[in-house]
């Protein structure tokens, strides 16, 4: 019990940048754009949120400038995917290749230009974690959510919702949808899909950017080559177990972030002490290319995704 | 014609502005670029231009970092030739890394056998490796992107489990050390490059890339390979077994990492290595892949171009620039390249207008 008790909060943390990352993913996917690109813009964000929380610390809000460095960078980044993929009817995957190439070269090189050394410097605080006032006190269940939670955790559950709203139920979703099933007959029926597609890169651009600042400023102490390791495919991963939809979004990234909680956790759990640690990091991956089978045949993620849009294609 | 003439011209625009970008990032940042290609003369014929030395050891280092590239360039661009991606060369490699130090631990052979049963077992685990998604795409098309690169991922954490619980490392970072017999190492071709890691890693590397011509340009499997990538459903029509060519397609393409994963681990290592995080030789093969238009003969060029991106980079180190430089340039070319439909697109506006030629 006193496991789980440290066990869930710690999976709510690591699920939080999966989540985010993979709710930019399905803006993105869903206007027609397949972006592996997630971890580069991950890492680029999670580059400049630490960059700019070490400078302007100690002011106490300096980690939130440093959230907004990172949607805006990530938001920048991704422009470079949108025009490649949209205006230049680049192949997505190699152009989301490219990203992430760039992504490790470019941190780092600035953190030397910057820094003197091939990572930033440390902040002293990141993310300060806070405590609902009158919920906390709950039993079991105030420990479990309400206290000592970094507010980007409640942000993550914001968006999945509004993500929902936004997708589900506005005419701007219905849109971005028909973009990422039909573009032809999306265009036939007056939708800009040029634009569309631009709106849901540089959408998914800005929340990677967030997840990415998120994961360092509440999981690591400063930005390194190594800090994203993977969550960005993680989320990519997430986004397809979830079959694009926000709601099995947010179940998938919370099962991955409960996994990743487990594998540490893993050594004082008497029935999963003989699993090996590298088991846990597997699952998501594993899981996911099951998935895949399961869901082969039925039409579950956008038809469109990963075609360049050619208005002469019928 | 156009079309050949394109697949090279093409390429090197590409090289040609990354380079130019990769200087312009260098001046921007208040640093030289003329060290950046100093360091990259060096490391190729190991000339410090600066100094007027001459050290062998680079040119040794240069070949060693340009192998196994060539050889996940051979992986992914064998799978393009079918129409696949393989983002998977990554974990291919590593799956051929693990059956390499499996076979140089625990196999007993005579010396020369014991190598190639390693190298052998590499290439059949990397093409496991790569069947798993071939078989996926063949049977449930489901998209080898996603599952390739969530492979890669499976074959890291696999290799860091297999170091410490199967070869039973002590300090869960290395394994024990390999028989002689089982390595490619040579202290003459050390000697010979004054002490650097050169071994006979080059030679199934040169083998490699000779059967990818052969297989791809002069046998009719290699053709109906080509003929899937072409078009899929004319392929079929003309009764080539699309699934199945898929399927050996990424058997193949895994063939190729696999063994790139053993001139690593018994080649330019002596043991097997636990990883924190991918080494990226399977995102340079995608590089070599695209740079060399997926022929044999520039896949080979193109590894020596991105072999000495990578060689250079611990002398641009200590010149005081940034090594990741040579990842921003990288990215450049292979970002250049994925927008070949623009760039031609303003090639063909600069060039002088040629009758008759359509828009290709």
């Amino acid at each position: 019990m006193n496991i789980l008790l440290t066990m869930i909060p710690m999976a709510l943390i690591y699920a939080t940048p999966i989540i985010i990352a993979a709710l930019g993913g399905l803006y993105s996917e869903r206007s027609g754009v397949v972006n592996i690109a997630l971890e580069g813009i991950m890492m680029v964000g999670g580059f400049a949120a630490a960059a700019v929380t070490v400078v302007l610390e100690p002011n106490p809000m300096a980690a939130y400038f440093g959230l907004l460095a990172a949607v805006i960078t990530g938001l920048l980044f991704s422009v470079l995917h949108a025009f490649a993929c949209v205006h230049l009817k680049a192949d997505q995957v190699v152009s989301g290749t490219a990203l992430n190439i760039l992504a490790g070269g470019i941190t780092v090189y600035l953190c030397q230009i910057f820094f003197d050394q091939q990572r930033t410097n440390a902040f002293t605080t990141g993310i300060a974690k806070l405590s609902l006032p009158g919920l906390a006190r709950l039993p079991v269940l105030g420990a479990l959510l309400f206290k000592d939670v970094y507010p980007t955790s409640y942000a993550a559950l914001l968006l999945v919702a509004l993500t929902w709203f936004v997708v589900a139920r506005t005419p701007f979703g219905l849109r971005l949808r028909a973009c990422g099933e039909h573009p032809q007959a999306a265009a036939s029926m007056g939708i800009d899909v040029v634009r569309m597609r631009y709106v849901g890169v540089l959408l998914s651009g800005a929340l990677a950017g967030l997840a990415g600042g998120t994961m360092v400023l509440t999981q690591d102490i400063q930005y390194s080559l190594t800090s994203i390791h993977g969550t960005g495919f993680i989320a990519l991963a997430c986004l397809i177990f979830g079959k694009w939809n926000p709601a099995g979004v947010l179940g998938a990234g919370l099962f991955f972030g409960l996994s990743e909680a487990t594998s540490i956790y893993a050594k004082d759990i008497p029935l999963l002490q003989a699993v090996p640690q590298d088991f846990f990091y597997m699952l998501p991956y594993i899981l996911t290319v099951i998935a895949l089978v399961v869901f082969s045949g039925k039409s579950v993620g956008p038809r469109a995704a990963g075609e360049s849009y050619d208005p002469g294609k019928r | 014609m156009a079309k050949r003439s394109s697949a090279i011209l093409l390429p090197v625009v590409a090289i040609l502005f990354g380079f130019a970008l990769g200087a312009l990032v260098l001046v921007a940042t208040g640093k030289g670029p003329l060290a950046m290609f100093q360091a990259m003369l060096q490391s190729v014929t190991g000339i410090n231009s600066e100094a007027g030395s001459f050290n062998p050891r680079y040119i040794g280092e240069f070949i060693v970092q340009a192998m196994p590239i060539m050889l996940t360039g051979l992986s992914v661009g064998f799978a393009f030739r079918t129409g696949l991606f393989n983002i998977g060369a990554e974990g291919q490699l590593m799956a051929g890394s693990i059956a390499a130090t499996a076979v140089a631990l625990w196999v007993k052979a005579p010396p020369g056998a014991h190598v190639v049963l390693v190298l052998l077992a590499a290439m059949a685990a990397g093409g496991l490796w790569g069947a798993v998604p071939g078989y996926l795409k063949a049977r449930f098309n489901v998209h080898e992107v996603v599952v390739t690169i969530m492979m890669n991922y499976i074959a890291l954490f696999l290799n860091n489990w297999a170091v410490v619980a199967l070869f039973k490392s002590e300090d869960r970072i290395k394994t024990a050390a390999f028989p002689a017999s089982a390595m490619l190492k040579s202290t003459a071709l050390s000697a010979m490059t004054h002490g650097s890691r050169l071994n006979w890693g080059f030679v199934p590397v040169l083998v490699s890339l000779v059967a990818y011509w052969f297989i791809i340009e002069k046998t009719a499997f290699g053709y109906s390979l080509r003929a899937v990538g072409f078009n899929k459903d004319g392929a079929q029509y003309a009764g080539m077994k699309v699934n199945r060519n898929i399927v050996w397609s990424m058997i193949i393409a895994g063939a190729f990492a696999g063994l790139a994963g053993a001139v690593i681990t018994v080649g330019t290592f002596s043991f097997g290595r636990a990883l924190p995080a991918a080494e990226g030789y399977g995102f340079d093969g995608i590089a070599v892949a695209l740079v060399g238009a997926n022929a044999a003969i520039g896949v080979f060029l193109s590894g020596l171009l991105f072999g000495m991106l990578k060689a250079a980079q611990t002398l641009m180190q200590s010149q005081g620039i940034p090594k990741e430089i040579a990842s921003i340039i990288q990215a450049s070319i292979v970002l250049f390249i994925a927008m070949k439909y623009g760039i031609s697109h303003v090639l063909q506006k600069l060039g002088p207008p040629k009758p008759g030629e359509t828009d290709r």
